[in-house]
């Protein structure tokens, strides 16, 4: 496979930068907590969270249901704003920015891939590979050649024209993974990807995220609740009822 | 924008069923509004060339006559009218756009046939023309209605004594035997009709053949009714009028008093052997749509002529005109108003429902860095694209079936008509209309759009990703 996509120019991670990509944080978080309210009920879904999460790393954020990883990487993904405390994604930060200049930070930088994979229904899978490529004003040649590149990467070149629909849930997850990494973004956040596949296919897409990681030197910040996917991460925070109770180097533990 | 296309045409297809019944009632929308101002146009048509047929375009009156004249026809009649239409007709900028001016007289008095068997009077309501001007009167049609394209013979120019009667005068007067009219039923005989009016009948009917001008031309064979009028001194005045016809008109009360004679016979019926004037001026343009500039190069021509002369057109002469278009238009201003309203529900309802089950991939895309008017403009593009395809259909279907009616050679009486003319919808021949409807169809149904456009854009990224 023949594959190079590169980041764009003067951006953090740029890989002809004086500065080792490895020595910055792509996220850098400090004291965040977000309160959901609901009439007169006040929820502590994050709890004065501080970490940094290294660039080029498969990260993992682990932690039970209910214990705040979805809201840890909603504020990360720049789709949700913290109510305390301070937040950093690759050297910017969200706060100070409008709705619009957010949505254009999403779309240059942070890739998604969701659980129930979030396919948009009606277009192809090349379609929706070729989507983000859009929104950030791609000429067509240059998208044409990602895309076909980002099928053969996730070994889907013959589902090229298939819907969503006609796709296996494994196949659509490896469309959103080619669709999330397709722009060469500087952080890919996958929220549990594998929950709803079964465990042989859970484990290939394990296995392609690391690989692609490896390949494209993304940030890959993957929740889940299976602490038997530790051993697939660089780092892993564990989180429990919305604090964080644990950061560590390495998965396997 | 190739993508935002593609994503709203995909989306109207998956929803074919949904997308099918709102585009529907859109086309349903366009077609009730096209076919009812086709329809609503041909009666337009059909009245104007009615009216302008009979009155013309524009008539020019004696100033006050309009307002006062109904009272002293005479003292507001027009004199030296040759010479006024000698002015217009050679005006290089009227000639052009004028087809026939002619003068016309208008006078009241009463009808009487007084033959041995019948016995009857009438009020009447005339009108003194020239018969070959009215000829070419009749022939203005310019939205092809077909109707009176054919010269009426029954009055000429060289027979100053034959004239039509409304069916209802004839009736009354008892000329329905005489006449050979079908469905006209017969004086009953009465005994009121016997003895005490004799006398003076006969006087009137003696008077007539006094006057010899008018009795040369009897030809005879036609049936004779007796005018009397008064002159403009206050004289009585009596001339025969030989019945060459009838000319129903639309209005009872007006076929019932209705005579149009030659313009001779009118005037010697008013003036007697005094100077002849006219009440009006007809003028009748190739082109209604020349009536202001027409009008207002009238009143140029008599300010620099010193005329004391004013003009009227139709629509001010025929109060009736304006009212039928004044109540076919608020019938349809009703009927595009509900149009609009069931399409802009409809449009509401599927693009609500659109919305509510796409929550979740406006959540995905609004991830990916869709900005919130890219999602706005995606719901507000599904609208107009149902809007525009229901609008186009209902538009298409509207001209075919408007050519199957019009091919169906149907006929219809419309308001202010005594005859059946030929039922047209003129769907296509109406551009204005169609552009019109459309883009007020497909405006509704834009607009319908933004409001659940506006509730997707304005949606939480996070809770629309955690919608299910």
């Amino acid at each position: 496979m023949t594959l190079t996509l590169s980041r764009r120019q003067g951006e953090p991670g740029q890989e002809d930068t004086d500065i080792p990509i490895k020595a910055l944080a792509a996220v850098r978080m400090n004291r965040v907590s977000k309160t959901y309210k609901s009439g007169a009920l006040e929820v502590d879904a994050l709890r004065g969270i501080t970490a940094e999460i290294s660039y080029d790393c498969f990260s993992m954020v682990i932690g039970a249901s209910g214990s705040g990883k979805t809201t840890l990487l909603n504020l990360i993904g720049c789709i949700d704003t913290p109510t305390g405390g301070d937040i950093e994604i690759c050297a910017e930060r969200p706060s100070k920015l409008t709705d619009n200049a957010v949505s254009a930070f999403r779309a240059r930088n942070i890739g998604f891939i969701f659980q129930n994979f979030s396919l948009v229904p009606v277009l192809s899978a090349y379609e929706n590979i070729e989507y983000p490529l859009l929104l950030v004003g791609m000429p067509q040649a240059e998208r044409r050649r990602r895309t076909l590149a980002m099928l053969e990467a996730v070994g889907l070149e013959r589902q090229a024209g298939q819907r969503p629909n006609q796709l296996s849930g494994g196949q659509k997850q490896r469309v959103a993974i080619a669709r999330a990494l397709v722009k060469g973004p500087q952080i890919v956040l996958a929220d549990e990807p594998t929950a709803n596949l079964d465990s042989a296919t859970g484990a290939s897409i394990i296995e392609l995220m690391r690989q692609v990681q490896a390949e494209f030197h993304t940030t890959f910040i993957f929740a889940t609740h299976d602490p038997q996917l530790i051993s697939h991460a660089d780092e892993t925070f564990v989180i429990r009822d919305g604090e964080l109770l644990e950061h560590r180097r390495g998965g396997a533990q | 924008m190739m993508m935002l296309f593609k994503i709203a045409f995909r989306n109207i297809l998956r929803n074919r069923r949904r997308s099918f019944m709102t585009g529907s009632a859109v086309a349903a929308g366009a077609m009730a509004m096209l076919l009812f101002g086709g329809f609503t146009n041909n009666i337009f048509a059909g009245l104007e060339t009615n009216n302008v047929q009979r009155i013309g375009h524009l008539t020019v009156f004696r100033s006050g006559y309009f307002l006062f004249g109904a009272g002293n026809p005479a003292a507001y009649g027009i004199d030296k009218y040759t010479e006024v239409m000698n002015v217009i007709e050679h005006d290089p900028v009227l000639a052009p756009m004028i087809k026939v001016i002619t003068p016309t007289q208008s006078l009241v008095g009463i009808a009487g046939n007084f033959t041995s068997d019948v016995d009857a009077s009438k009020t009447f309501l005339g009108v003194g023309l020239v018969p070959s001007n009215r000829n070419r009167m009749r022939q203005w049609d310019p939205y092809h209605t077909g109707a009176g394209s054919l010269p009426d013979t029954r009055l000429s120019d060289g027979d100053q004594s034959r004239g039509l009667i409304g069916f209802g005068l004839a009736r009354i007067l008892g000329l329905c035997g005489p006449l050979k009219l079908a469905n006209c039923p017969l004086i009953p005989h009465t005994s009121a009709s016997e003895g005490k009016g004799v006398p003076v009948n006969k006087d009137i009917a003696g008077l007539a053949k006094l006057d010899t001008a008018n009795g040369a031309n009897q030809p005879g064979r036609l049936p004779q009714i007796e005018l009397l009028g008064a002159t403009a001194g206050g004289a009585p005045n009596v001339v025969t009028l030989s019945v060459s016809g009838v000319d129903p008109q639309g209005a009872k009360e007006l076929d019932d008093n209705y005579i149009a004679m030659p313009l001779g016979l009118a005037q010697q019926l008013v003036y007697g052997r005094g100077e002849h004037k006219v009440t009006g001026l007809v003028l009748q343009l190739n082109q209604t749509r020349d009536m202001p500039a027409v009008r207002t190069r009238l009143g140029t021509l008599f300010r620099e002529h010193h005329y004391d002369l004013e003009v009227r057109d139709f629509g001010e002469l025929t109060p009736f005109y304006g009212q039928v278009v004044a109540l076919f238009s608020a019938i349809f201003l009703f009927i595009a108003l509900v149009m609009g309203i069931i399409v802009l529900f409809a449009v509401v309802n599927t693009m609500t429902m659109n919305v509510m089950e796409r929550t979740n991939e406006i959540g995905t895309i609004r991830a990916m860095g869709v900005l919130r008017r890219g999602i706005r403009s995606q719901f507000i593009l599904e609208g107009w694209i149902i809007g525009a395809v229901g609008a186009t259909t209902g538009a298409v279907i509207a001209i075919l079936v408007g050519n199957l009616v019009n091919g169906a050679h149907v006929t219809w009486t419309p308001p202010g008509n005594s005859t059946a003319v030929p039922l047209r919808l003129a769907v296509l021949g109406q551009p204005a209309l169609v552009i019109g409807a459309w883009i007020g169809l497909v405006l509704v149904a834009t607009i319908a759009a933004l409001l659940p456009a506006s509730r997707a854009a304005r949606l939480s990224v996070v809770d629309a990703l955690r919608h299910v």
